[in-house]
């Protein structure tokens, strides 16, 4: 799907009734909103020992939306990603992945789940002792596909990232951003229809954090993919919130900013103060609110 | 009460682990090219120390016991001393030792490393599980291997003690040999493999979960990796008693 990208794909927030399980359409009457999420979050608590991680956090990513979750460090952004991917477990709530209750799924239950999900960790999380080829490979290899049909996808996800260069580099030989665009494209294999992003951008110059969102806005607006984008840096946001991808009349892709066009970019953002959602909803609003913690976040001071 | 809920949680971790290890060998994948690329850093890279350790704890055992042997006059049954002891008992558990000092250690520190940089997490979230992909090939090398190394590290014991006891003490080989051979009896050798195989599966377990529990950063990698030769070190030599009462009773095993 990533080779032929096509222009009507960008704002996909309509979903069809094809898409609605069956069990949700009765309550579908009342809450017209309420369309099989890609990622639900239900009331969702999380602590270690004392400390509380997560306390009742509820939101849901619907399909094509990127959500960015915003916060300070050790407020329960990475944990939000890990609960998805279960590799932890909460205490309470419920997380639904397409419209599947995956809270109580077994490590082996998981592994289904999984890979439908693509995961971009922090640092990338290569396999210090695989290539870059045989990281990107990794599912293909695990799954046992042929050879050659690895080798051909492992060269288009490269492209995707711009990294066909470095397929037979060790990860120790490459910088910070290239690590991170292998970590996508290892992510991105199989065609997951939701990735996470966990801080993708953090520690890297700005024209590669850069580069890191226009993949997240291409795969948002050209993929239909369901995405949450962890990060604490404002010049992402305003990437992902105000610009977007479509390709022009000679197959390239370019990026275009929204400006005074009523266009619905499909990011919202989602705030998260000491375990507890302080804020949802659009760039616009978060940029209108007066709340003192938010304006802190984003001056700085 | 705190101390002995962590211990039955450890143990607890450390037998789900061997656990879901073992069960994952029968479903597809399995990693057999992992399983031999683990015995040869394992079986092949830990050659060199064990076999030297061999040598000279054999040598050793003549150097000290053969002066009790002249004053009881029973120096022709050199051979059989260091053969009992080294068979029964100091091939086993010193080649265990020396791995779990080696392969121990490399172990834990290398899932360490790996838990720490998030790695673990990755495997995860790509769909395999690291019980079966890391804990399992290390495991059932360790198991494979230790056994082998053991019965390595006994022969250059005996040969060393040989050695020895011609060089310093001016004993006929052939005199040694043969009390060698009068000396050890087919359960003993089969007691000195046994028990390498539980050896193997206990410093595989706990490097693996020392490893794979590895919390707090760089720092923690180091501490996991102390606690994983210690622990390992320390229940070889714990279960090394009573699996010697277990085999002595088994085997019907009577005073020489």
């Amino acid at each position: 799907m990533f080779s032929q990208p096509t222009e009507d794909a960008a704002n996909t927030a309509e979903v069809t009734e094809e898409e609605l399980a069956p069990t949700d359409l009765e309550d579908a009457v009342d809450e017209p909103e309420r369309v099989v999420p890609a990622i639900e979050f239900r009331d969702v608590h999380l602590s270690f020992e004392d400390n509380k991680i997560l306390d009742g956090i509820s939101f849901t990513v619907r399909r094509g939306e990127t959500k960015v979750i915003l916060g300070r460090s050790g407020g329960g952004k990475s944990t939000t990603i890990r609960l998805i991917l279960g590799l932890l477990k909460p205490d309470s709530g419920q997380i639904l992945i397409d419209g599947e209750d995956i809270t109580e799924y077994s490590e082996i239950e998981m592994m289904t789940v999984r890979a439908k999900i693509g995961m971009v960790f922090q640092e990338g999380a290569l396999f210090d002792s695989l290539s870059v080829y045989d990281n990107v490979a990794y599912r293909l290899h695990e799954q046992g596909v042929a050879e050659s049909e690895v080798e051909t996808e492992v060269r288009r996800m490269l492209k995707f990232v711009d990294l066909e260069d470095a397929i037979d580099k060790m990860p120790a030989e490459l910088s910070g951003g290239m690590r991170r665009r292998v970590g996508i494209a290892r992510a991105l294999v199989g065609d997951p229809q939701i990735v996470l992003f966990d801080e993708p951008t953090a520690g890297l110059d700005p024209p590669t954090a850069r580069t890191i969102c226009e993949l997240a806005i291409k795969l948002r607006d050209l993929e239909d993919v369901s995405s949450i984008f962890v990060t604490h840096e404002m010049k992402n946001l305003e990437y992902l919130s105000s610009e977007y991808a479509t390709v022009d009349e000679n197959g390239e892709v370019v990026f275009e900013m929204e400006g005074e066009k009523i266009c619905l970019i499909n990011t919202e953002i989602v705030m998260l103060k000491e375990g507890k959602i302080i804020f949802t909803g659009k760039d616009e609003e978060f940029a209108a609110t007066d709340d003192p913690y938010i304006l802190k976040f984003v001056r700085g001071k | 009460m705190n101390l002995l809920k962590k211990f039955l949680f450890e143990l607890q971790e450390i037998t789900n682990l061997i656990i879901f290890a073992f069960l994952g060998l029968f479903k597809s994948p399995r990693y057999l090219k992992e399983i031999i690329r683990q015995m040869d850093l394992i079986g092949v890279g830990s050659l060199p120390i064990v076999l030297l350790t061999g040598f000279f704890t054999g040598g050793v055992l003549i150097l000290q016991t053969y002066p009790t042997l002249v004053h009881y006059g029973a120096q022709a049954e050199a051979g059989r001393a260091v053969a009992t002891s080294l068979i029964r008992e100091l091939g086993p558990v010193l080649s265990a030792l020396m791995v779990s000092g080696r392969i121990g250690s490399a172990i834990s520190a290398e899932l360490g490393a790996m838990v720490v940089s998030q790695q673990i997490d990755a495997m995860r979230a790509l769909g395999t599980d690291p019980n079966r992909k890391l804990v399992a090939p290390r495991i059932i090398a360790l198991i494979l291997m230790l056994p082998l190394l053991t019965v390595a590290a006994d022969v250059f014991g005996l040969l060393g003690g040989g050695i020895v006891a011609k060089n310093l003490y001016g004993l006929d080989y052939n005199l040694f040999i043969t009390s060698v051979r009068n000396g050890i009896t087919t359960e003993d050798i089969l007691g000195g493999i046994i028990k390498p195989l539980f050896f193997g599966l206990i410093i595989g377990s706990v490097s693996c979960y020392k490893g794979l529990s590895t919390t707090d950063g760089t720092v923690g990698v180091g501490r996991s990796t102390t606690s994983a030769v210690v622990l390992s070190s320390i229940v070889v030599i714990i279960f090394d008693f009573f699996l010697s009462r277990a085999i002595q009773s088994i085997f019907d095993i009577k005073p020489i």
